[in-house]
């Protein structure tokens, strides 16, 4: 009987086991996934609850439910990977051999890495989303919030979802002129980078949008520290921002136990090979989803799209075969905008995010670099589509590699 | 690709002057590029882009201000100190090495 063992049950993790399952004989072949608990987040849906518009209820699901039958749910936290003795340690001391593993342990944030983040005003005015504990107390902090300076804040890229921040900032924007106090609130959109996003075409359609609602943009900060007595951000050099409310994105780091293994970067990501997700020094591991070191997006729909090549790979790599299925690194992310709209990005290794419409070259329906309500519509369904179709590993119709047909680009230099 | 000619020899940049071609660059040529950008060149200098260079041939890639700190052993505070404003940008730059990929 051969192993396949799979570390982390969430987006990934879920998607490898639905489409594995199916294709590995069960005569043959026992598949594991060990995650901590047994709660699957749908985090897209975190950046909604601050302003009310989802229940935390609606973001969580036993993740049991999306597992196939023929595969072993494992609950323990990982402690440590042995990876020249095939074999994995648990923190209760379970010793798992296996003679395949996959790596969906994912990223998460950790804001004790930034001096004082984490002190007397943490979960007072210093905010964070990226967590439902930090959703949910940012959505009781705005509830009674009077006004001030709100800054928006990102410590270091790479970070899940890079849009999310942004999003946060027009939600922001929207959610206090709705409430009609927009002119008592002072927003400004701070980060690491040298422009509101990493790619020029996007970044500065992002700018200028920021720029339109009136919301300042603080490019090139590297923060040191937050200084919790004065409320300010510290930069390494020497600026400050003050602020009143603080909703940072702490560093993202990967697991730690990938660093406790000799597995990672200085981020705890596991090197791989870009096109198969296969480790860079171990024939037997592969890491899929934000787990790995792939300069792409980490996002939920990197994952999917790494999922309609990873198990033909997989397969023929068993079979000793190469692999030739090649992933190009394919992003697609719904960005809301406030009041009903969105906008739709879609990027790979090589092409940056362009205008033009998406799936369908000239008809969309949705419209890529351009807020409409149909994008807006987009996101609000991906929640459905989420449970319903990624999850279990269904087919979507959208092409796994980016095509360059439906795109404009003159605007590129 | 532009070339352009720095201590009377032609080497090849990109659209920001970044160099190109990782055999092009010596010791030299990296005291006239920190040069151009104001910063002369100190033993604390050298051990950065030192570092620099080698991570590179290893890892194909231009090490961020996080790994020259927790690989190359120099504190993000002082890449601040030798390297002002943009440690970054600048390290890759007297490197002789692509600029860090804006991290997707
Ligand atoms: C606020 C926010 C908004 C987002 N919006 C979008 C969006 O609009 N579109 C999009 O595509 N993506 C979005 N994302 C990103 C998306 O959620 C992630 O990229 C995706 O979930 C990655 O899947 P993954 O399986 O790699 O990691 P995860 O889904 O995070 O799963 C990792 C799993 O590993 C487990 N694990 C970690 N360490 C251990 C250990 N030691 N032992 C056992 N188990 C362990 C964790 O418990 C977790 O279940 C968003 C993320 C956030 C936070």
């Amino acid at each position: 009987m051969k192993r396949l063992l799979v570390l982390g049950g969430g987006t990934a993790g879920t998607m490898v086991v639905n489409k594995l399952r199916p294709r590995l004989p069960r005569d043959d072949w026992k598949i594991t996934i060990v995650d901590t608990d047994n709660v699957h987040y749908y985090q897209p849906g975190f950046l909604f609850i601050p302003f009310g518009i989802y229940r935390p209820d609606e973001v969580v699901r036993p993740r049991k439910r999306f597992l196939p039958s023929g595969v072993d749910l494992l609950l323990g936290a990982v402690d440590r990977v042995l990876p020249d003795e095939n074999r994995v340690l648990l923190a209760d001391g379970k010793d798992l051999p296996y003679d395949y593993l996959v790596i969906a342990s994912g990223t998460a944030p950790h804001p004790e890495e930034t001096p004082g983040m984490q002190d007397e005003e943490w979960r007072q005015s210093v905010h964070e989303f990226y967590t439902l504990e930090g959703a949910t107390a940012l959505a009781e902090k705005l509830q009674s919030w009077e006004g001030g300076r709100l800054v928006v804040h990102i410590v270091e890229m790479p970070i899940k979802c890079p849009v999310a921040p942004l999003e946060f900032t027009f939600l922001a924007d929207a959610f206090f002129t709705e409430q009609g106090m927009r002119d008592r609130v002072e927003i400004t959109y701070v980060t690491p980078l040298d422009g509101a996003f990493t790619k020029p075409v996007a970044s500065k359609y992002l700018g200028n949008m920021l720029a339109d609602r009136k919301i300042v943009l603080e490019s090139d900060f590297m923060i040191e520290s937050v200084d919790p007595e004065r409320r300010v951000l510290v930069s390494y050099d020497e600026r400050e921002i003050p602020f009143d409310l603080l909703v940072t994105v702490p560093l993202n780091k990967g697991a730690d136990f990938i660093g406790r293994s000799g597995l990672g970067d200085e981020l705890n990501y596991v090197p791989v090979d870009k096109e198969t997700l296969l480790s860079k020094r171990y024939d037997n591991i592969f890491a899929v989803g934000d787990a790995a070191d792939i300069p792409t997006s980490k996002a939920g729909s990197v994952a999917h799209f790494e999922m309609d090549l990873f198990p033909d790979n997989f397969l023929r790599h068993i079979h000793g075969l190469q692999m030739t299925q090649k992933f190009d690194g394919h992003a697609n992310c719904f960005i809301e905008t406030g009041h009903g709209k969105g906008l739709l990005i879609d990027f790979n290794y090589e092409v940056e995010p362009l205008p033009g419409k998406f799936p369908l070259p000239g008809i969309g329906p949705f419209s890529l670099l351009k807020e409409t309500e149909m994008n807006h519509w987009g996101k609000v369904l991906f929640r459905w589509m989420y449970w319903n179709v990624l999850l279990p590993g269904k087919e979507l119709p959208l092409p796994a590699l980016l095509s360059m047909a439906g795109k404009d680009t003159e605007d590129l230099p | 690709m532009p070339v352009t000619t720095i201590n009377g020899r032609g080497i090849h940049v990109d659209d920001e002057g970044f160099l190109t071609v990782y055999d092009e660059w010596d010791e030299d040529l990296g005291k006239a590029l920190a040069a151009q950008i104001g910063i002369d060149m100190t033993d604390a200098h050298w051990k950065v882009i030192r570092f620099l260079r080698e991570d590179f041939a290893t890892q194909f890639e231009t090490a961020t201000t996080r790994r020259v700190e927790t690989v190359g052993g120099v504190p993000t505070k002082e890449q601040f100190k030798l390297f002002p404003k943009k440690p970054q940008k600048k390290m890759a730059y007297i490197a002789g090495l692509p600029k860090p990929r804006g991290c997707v």
